[in-house]
């Protein structure tokens, strides 16, 4: 893409284009993955803006009520009007609260959320970054998304913040070890750690040559960890049924609490960005990412596209669906649970693949 | 300069500054937050050093759980700076002994003719497809498989011991077995009681 980019350039200069390539060419490589950053986050973000409308539109179809359909025809202008009104929103610091600290919680949160972005490939070539430790930094980046909400719990300097901050630290750690598990078996069948040569293992396989890709996907040798990665994926993200984080009838919004305006909004925003990103690793590790299901169908970006999406209408379909789970069971779940389950199925998995039977060679 | 050299540059400054202020903080919450700073930033000098396998990990143990449950902890004491002062010079001595003892390590280490840069060249360049990642987990399982699963047993053994240190049974806690809550039926709870109405 980067050779028509320039060769669009070329066009546009003609004779003059020496001259500007001079100047440019230093530059370059920077300017370049500022583009490709930018490709990236711009329709991230629309997406961000517009799976709020649509949790609030699906939610509202399983309640039997019409959901936002006011603002633009039928609703669809919802999220704009949202954002700005955030936007001209005050931000308000409480007077003992540690103000740099307030302030770069938020932005924290989102930038890891953002961050990941760098290694989900979209297609063949499609990546921002084809690491070699692809999966890793994945693990390390989606790890430090707590701190967003530890700092702010604590800079605020109010007792429902703190709380909430206390609990999704607790929370997170808990789920965290699960979901590397879960990750470690995938690396094992995969033998990789490039998220490439994840997507591409899983398009081969003896049913993958029978033109049935999808029956090939890590989805099925590896469905406990896959329903161990989404339910953990739903519990990092703090999201129902495990919103206890910001559970509204016990510590009103955790440690968004004392936040407004622009500074709430980027909680917002980082919510739903990682909603995203845990979708796209889903797809990415256990759905097979940008490969065509069958085999007449050609691979390509939309495929992610379409599962990133089916994983969010889970999300929303959970939310609308569970009560919201107690303390105690979340923990009771993470730790005894998910931690032994994960474990077994490690040991499972590394002996398969070494008896005869094995079908990842 | 270079651009990786500058990047170096910018990078350990950053290192610089954030360990010292993990020293020089009042809060320890400050202190903890720039410890957290400093080890991303060595993750970055690591990388640097091309062992991005190593850089990665130092963010995703240290940065991404030991540093969370360090801050969950600090953030819970109530710090009295007052207090806190009051033993410095009982604790001085100690302090300084520790400080000497790591300091003449570092100097037998680093300053030594066998480790200075001379003697401890730049390792060739890697091939193109070489993979740190692959390598290192080659050697930690083979050439070096004892030592580390050595390691791994002293680690558990830690960490049995931690868990059975602190773990105490209560007599009045209300835990409820949740298999029991989710056998539960109407019957044990709600009799269904046919009374006969009567009159006023």
């Amino acid at each position: 893409m980067e050779r028509q980019v320039l060769d669009i350039f070329q066009w546009v200069w003609g004779s003059h284009w020496d001259a500007v390539w001079g100047v440019v060419e230093p530059v370059w490589p920077l300017v370049w993955t500022l583009v490709k950053i930018f490709l990236i986050i711009a329709p991230l973000m629309l997406c961000v803006a517009y799976l709020t409308l649509a949790e609030r539109k699906v939610i509202g179809a399983m309640q039997v009520r019409l959901g936002p359909n006011r603002v633009g025809p039928a609703g669809y202008l919802q999220p704009i009007a949202d954002g700005l009104k955030l936007l001209f929103k005050e931000v308000i610091v409480p007077s003992q609260a540690n103000t740099v600290l307030y302030i770069l919680a938020p932005i924290l949160s989102l930038a890891t959320a953002l961050a990941a972005w760098a290694v989900v490939p979209f297609g063949e070539t499609l990546v921002l970054a084809n690491v070699d430790a692809g999966l890793l930094y994945i693990m390390a980046i989606t790890s430090m998304g707590v701190y967003g909400v530890i700092i702010a719990g604590w800079a605020t300097n109010s007792k429902y913040a703190f709380l909430g901050s206390m609990r999704s630290a607790a929370q997170i750690v808990a789920y965290e070890i699960a979901m590397g598990f879960a990750l470690v078996t995938v690396l094992m069948v995969s033998g990789s750690l490039n998220m490439n040569e994840i997507v591409m293992q899983q398009g081969s396989g003896w049913f993958a040559d029978k033109g049935w890709s999808i029956l090939s996907w890590n989805w099925i040798p590896l469905f406990p960890m896959f329903i161990v990665y989404l339910i953990s994926g739903v519990a990092e993200t703090n999201r129902a049924p495990f919103d206890v984080v910001e559970g509204e009838s016990e510590i009103v919004a955790g440690h968004m609490i004392e936040y407004s305006g622009m500074a709430f909004a980027l909680f917002f925003l980082a919510e739903y960005a990682n909603m995203i990103l845990v979708s796209a690793l889903v797809a990415t590790m256990f759905l097979g990412g940008w490969l065509s299901p069958v085999g007449f169908l050609p691979n390509g970006l939309h495929w992610l596209f379409l599962k990133v999406c089916f994983v969010l209408f889970l999300f929303l379909w959970f939310r609308a669906t569970f009560p919201r789970y107690r303390y105690d069971q979340i923990m009771r779940l993470g730790w005894k649970v998910f931690i032994p389950l994960t474990i077994v199925w490690l040991v499972l998995i590394g002996a398969w693949m070494m008896s005869p039977l094995s079908i990842w060679k | 300069m270079e651009f990786k050299t500058f990047v170096f540059y910018f990078l350990s400054t950053i290192l610089v500054v954030a360990s010292l202020r993990v020293i020089t903080a009042r809060n320890p919450v400050h202190a903890a937050l720039f410890l957290v700073l400093a080890f991303f930033t060595a993750s970055g000098v690591w990388m640097l050093l091309q062992a991005e396998f190593l850089a990665i990990t130092l963010v995703l143990v240290y940065v991404g759980a030991v540093m969370v449950l360090f801050l969950f902890v600090v953030m819970m004491l109530d710090i009295n700076l007052e207090r806190m002062r009051q033993g410095f010079w009982n604790n001085l001595i100690p302090g300084l002994v520790v400080g000497g003892l790591i300091l003449t390590e570092m100097v037998l280490v680093l300053g030594a003719k066998h480790f200075n840069l001379d003697n401890v060249p730049n390792p060739p360049p890697a091939a193109a497809g070489y993979s740190n990642t692959k390598e290192l987990g080659r050697l930690i399982y083979t050439d070096y498989v004892y030592p580390f699963e050595l390691a791994a047993v002293v680690l558990l053994v830690a960490m049995i011991a931690a868990i059975a240190l602190t773990m105490r049974k209560r007599k009045d806690v209300k835990w409820v077995d949740p298999a029991a809550q989710v056998a539960v039926k109407r019957s044990d709870r709600v009799r269904m009681v046919s009374m006969p109405a009567e009159k006023d």
